[in-house]
């Protein structure tokens, strides 16, 4: 028997085939705190949820290793079962309710009841709450955190920061709980409110609660952590005592090198000298990516990436540029200045926008290849039209003879250019969606997540595509990708975004230990004018 | 394997014309045969269903150009009922009789359509995600604001007037100016001598050159946007495509043909019939084009000729059927009002949210 408070052992789990876990083994011990690190899609948020025994695990087909907690194997089959454990999540969005108070908050579903008249006959769920016990008892655990808050205030209005404390006080106010786990819980706070929190995390640790803690910020695990363990594509890279490595170290396990797509070098680079696109003071809101003040250059003929991860902006810029999301900033292209929050005026200035929401924005899924194909051109360009008197009618045949042309170059494989675009591959649908923005003759082709949702083959080629377009007809290629790897394979120069701003600029052969840092936010290179 | 085939075959022809659109049409099969057996004309039943299918056909087309741009059916459609009824009494007043009334009914009621969709089209701009519901209502509202206006516009005409008192009459007869008929009567035509099929070619060509007009505009640069603007405003926007100013074209067109259908309609029926009357018009207008096979969110012109022969063929039939087998008992209104509320009923809950 070991003294491991909670071991999860060879764990591994599939979606339809596609394994997203493999043999993962973690230990955690009492009082420890345990960092869990890895980039989006590395499968942390997958094994917490094996941990609370969430739905959509089961649903799936359930998963394979065991759990152990207290040395004797158990079974988790609803987060209920995980609560009787002692398991317990800090969520990243707060599970609040605005209109109730800090205690009734932190008593929620456990509230402590005293029998009224109406309960003895009609039973337990009528009795009358014992306000007083559970104030005492929300005040016991906010004493535990240090929070000096007045605990009958009402949750709507407090600040953010408190909030988070507040789902903590809650966790901490079961009787039973053992593990305690926080996803990204400082990614909403402020600084010094960070600060309080990892306090707070040490002290828990020191009553005895094992912590694990799921983090991007490379500093925080360094400094509140006592082990760490790298996830990268569902593997277990790594285990080590904070210790024992640094945050160098941490960085390159992280990234690694994945499988690479590789193209032979092309010496004969056609980028100029010359800036097509200068973008200054760029902010986006964007919900979830929101820009907050982006300037960069972007010269004619190279493929810019933008990579960085999610939530911290890198979507906005495209989406920006593009007059999706409102905007503000000083966006110059081509020598003249691009109005914003105009998608009209963008597409007609030369700009075309391949969208990472392929089927949200990217395509009418009803309407047939051709028509996706041509909509835009024919919209803003007024192509594909037979002018009759005041209207404008489409050219069926020229739109035909279009799309096959765009059908056989792009190797879209489809039935025919009728063929409704919802029912084509992943791939296909992307290639469907970067016909439709070189059917604009673009000058700049922004590119949002191409690769996003399609198997391995088809990546190639939509990124053979993107290399070719550059190296052939000499396009400005910006593309936003989630997957460094990918962005490393193609593109002259990759641009980290954090927190809605340009961390740093980065060739892509540089060490992995540079990207991984850059992109937790944990280095902070000058922001180049040579940008 | 063959046989696989012809099974999915059948069900994608079945998915294609949709499921509701079969079981009505099937349901009208059978009552045109029960009247058939139970004596009935066969050439009555059906040269009615023409009629009717004729009258109602453009107030049907009415809801094809919101329907595509992503308001859903057009309910206020007594906006532009109400907007034809103002343009035939105006015409009236002014002393036309016969082609001229017609024309200038056209005219006018073109003319008060486009403002009126234009500021109905504004209003729902304002109230995105309840389309339907407030359409509803500014359909009632339009009504009852008429209903006023009809008692106090200063008209002289006493073609149209109280024998005593001010105000209109609830129904005007068209024979007055001429008028009644005007569009049936014209290329007339009868199938099989005196008791048999009557065409009333003029009223069904007037229909078709509606609907041709309507299948032009979507293909056209503007009818495209505006379709794409329905099916994906997010789409629609990344495309730069002004997607308020679509919906309001869209409506302007819907009141329009709601304001020259209630002509054709009038002309049909011999009366123009005011206050209460346009009150519920909508509603038969929905029921047909979803028994069409369109849904809240698509529709073409095939779901409109459909679902209107289908939808009054029904009627048409089911209300001589009915009084026949239960004589002495008024059943078929209350038929009438099951099948015409029930089909809207089950349209819309098949509705897709719009946000896909």
């Amino acid at each position: 028997m070991s003294d491991n408070l909670l071991s999860l052992k060879n764990i591994s789990k599939e979606y339809s085939g596609n394994k997203v876990l493999k043999d993962i083994n973690i230990e955690l011990k009492k009082g420890e705190i345990h960092a869990l690190i890895g980039e989006n899609g590395a499968g942390k948020s997958t094994l917490m949820n094996i941990l609370f025994g969430m739905p959509v695990i089961h649903r799936t087909g359930g998963f394979e290793g065991s759990i152990e907690i207290d040395g004797q194997k158990v079974a988790i089959k609803s987060p209920h079962d995980a609560m009787k454990y002692g398991i317990g999540m800090v969520h990243q969005e707060f599970m609040l309710i605005p209109g109730f108070t800090i205690a009734e908050n932190i008593k929620l579903n456990r509230e402590i009841t005293r029998k009224n008249p109406v309960s003895v006959i009609f039973g337990k769920r009528l009795e009358s709450l014992d306000s007083k016990k559970m104030n005492m008892d929300a005040r016991k655990a906010l004493d535990v955190l240090d929070m000096d808050i007045d605990e009958f205030l009402p949750i709507a209005g407090l600040p953010v920061g408190h909030m988070q404390f507040i789902e903590i006080a809650r966790e901490i106010d079961k009787e039973n709980i053992k593990v305690l786990v926080f996803d990204e819980p400082t990614a909403v706070l402020a600084e010094t409110e960070a600060k309080n929190l990892l306090n707070a995390i040490k002290k828990l640790s020191q009553k005895g609660i094992g912590i694990i803690f799921i983090s991007h910020r490379l500093d925080e695990v360094m400094d509140v952590a006592d082990k760490v363990t790298v996830l990268r594509d569902g593997e277990h890279v790594v285990t080590k005592n904070i210790k024992d490595t640094n945050k160098f170290e941490i960085a390159q396990l992280m990234v690694g090198r994945k499988i690479s797509i590789d193209w032979p070098d092309v010496s004969n680079k056609n980028t100029t000298d010359e800036t097509v696109l200068s973008i200054k003071d760029l902010r986006v809101a964007m919900p979830g990516e929101q820009v907050k003040g982006i300037s960069l250059n972007v010269k004619k003929g190279e493929i810019v990436g933008i990579g960085g991860l999610a939530g911290q902006g890198k979507l906005g810029l495209a989406n920006g540029l593009m007059g999706i999301y409102s905007t503000a900033g000083h966006v110059t292209f081509n020598g003249t200045n691009l109005p914003l929050n105009d998608p009209m005026a963008s597409i007609k200035s030369g700009l075309a926008f391949v969208s990472e929401d392929r089927k949200g924005v990217g395509l009418l899924l009803d309407e047939s290849i051709e028509v996706n194909i041509v909509f835009s051109a024919m919209q803003i360009r007024n192509n594909f039209l037979n002018k009759i008197g005041p209207f404008r009618f489409k050219n069926s045949r020229k739109i035909r003879i279009h799309a096959k042309k765009m059908i056989s170059e792009l190797d879209i494989r489809c039935t025919s250019s009728i063929q409704k675009a919802g029912r084509l591959s992943g791939g296909n649908q992307q290639k469907v969606c970067v016909a439709r923005a070189l059917t604009l003759n673009p000058q700049l082709l922004l590119v949002s997540e191409p690769t996003r949702g399609i198997d391995i083959g088809a990546k190639k080629l939509v990124l053979d595509l993107l290399k070719k377009l550059n190296n052939e007809y000499g396009m400005t290629i910006i593309m936003t990708s989630s997957e460094l790897a990918e962005l490393r394979s193609i593109c002259d120069r990759i641009v980290i975004i954090y927190k809605g701003g340009v961390e740093g600029i980065l060739p892509p052969d540089a060490p992995d230990a540079e990207f991984g840092l850059m992109m937790s936010g944990s280095k902070h290179n000058g922001e180049g004018s040579e940008a | 394997m063959i046989e696989i085939r012809e099974k999915r075959d059948f069900r994608y022809l079945v998915n294609k014309i949709g499921i509701p659109t079969i079981i009505i049409g099937t349901f009208w099969i059978i009552l045109l045969i029960a009247g058939g057996a139970l004596g009935m004309s066969m050439a009555t039943l059906i040269s009615d269903t023409i009629k009717r299918a004729g009258m109602n056909g453009i107030l049907v087309l009415a809801m094809v150009p919101s329907i595509q741009s992503g308001t859903g059916p057009n309910f206020a459609l007594p906006v532009g009922i109400e907007c034809g009824l103002f343009a035939m009494a105006i015409s009236i007043e002014l002393g036309y009789t016969g082609a001229s009334w017609l024309f200038a009914s056209i005219l006018f009621a073109v003319i008060f359509a486009i403002i009126a969709g234009y500021l109905y089209g504004r209003l729902l701009n304002a109230v995105k995600g309840s389309e339907m519901t407030i359409a509803t209502y500014t359909g009632f509202s339009v009504s009852a604001f008429m209903c006023l206006a009809w008692l106090m516009i200063p008209f002289s005409s006493p073609k149209m007037g109280w024998f005593m008192g001010k105000g209109l009459r609830e129904t005007i007869q068209l024979d007055a100016v001429g008028g009644a008929h005007i569009l049936s009567n014209f290329w007339r035509f009868l199938i099989g001598g005196e008791n048999g099929l009557i065409i009333p070619t003029g009223m069904v060509l007037m229909f078709l050159l509606c609907c041709v007009i309507v299948w032009l505009y979507f293909r056209s640069k503007s009818g495209i946007a505006i379709s794409a603007g329905g099916i994906n405003p997010k789409f629609a926007q990344a495309s730069g495509i002004n997607i308020d100013k679509n919906r309001i074209k869209a409506n302007v067109l819907s009141t329009i043909l709601g304001a020259v259908g209630i002509i054709v309609y009038s002309q049909g029926y011999g009366y123009v019939q005011l206050y209460n009357a346009p009150l519920m018009m909508a509603f038969p207008a929905v029921a047909a084009v979803l028994i069409g096979g369109a849904t809240a969110s698509r529709a073409g012109i095939f779901h409109v000729i459909a679902g209107v022969i289908i939808f009054q063929g029904l009627l048409t039939t089911a209300l001589p059927v009915a009084n026949q087998l239960f004589e002495g008992t008024d059943l078929s209104e209350i038929l009438r009002m099951v099948i015409q509320n029930g089909i809207i009923l089950y349209a819309l809950t098949q509705v897709k949210g719009g946000d896909k």
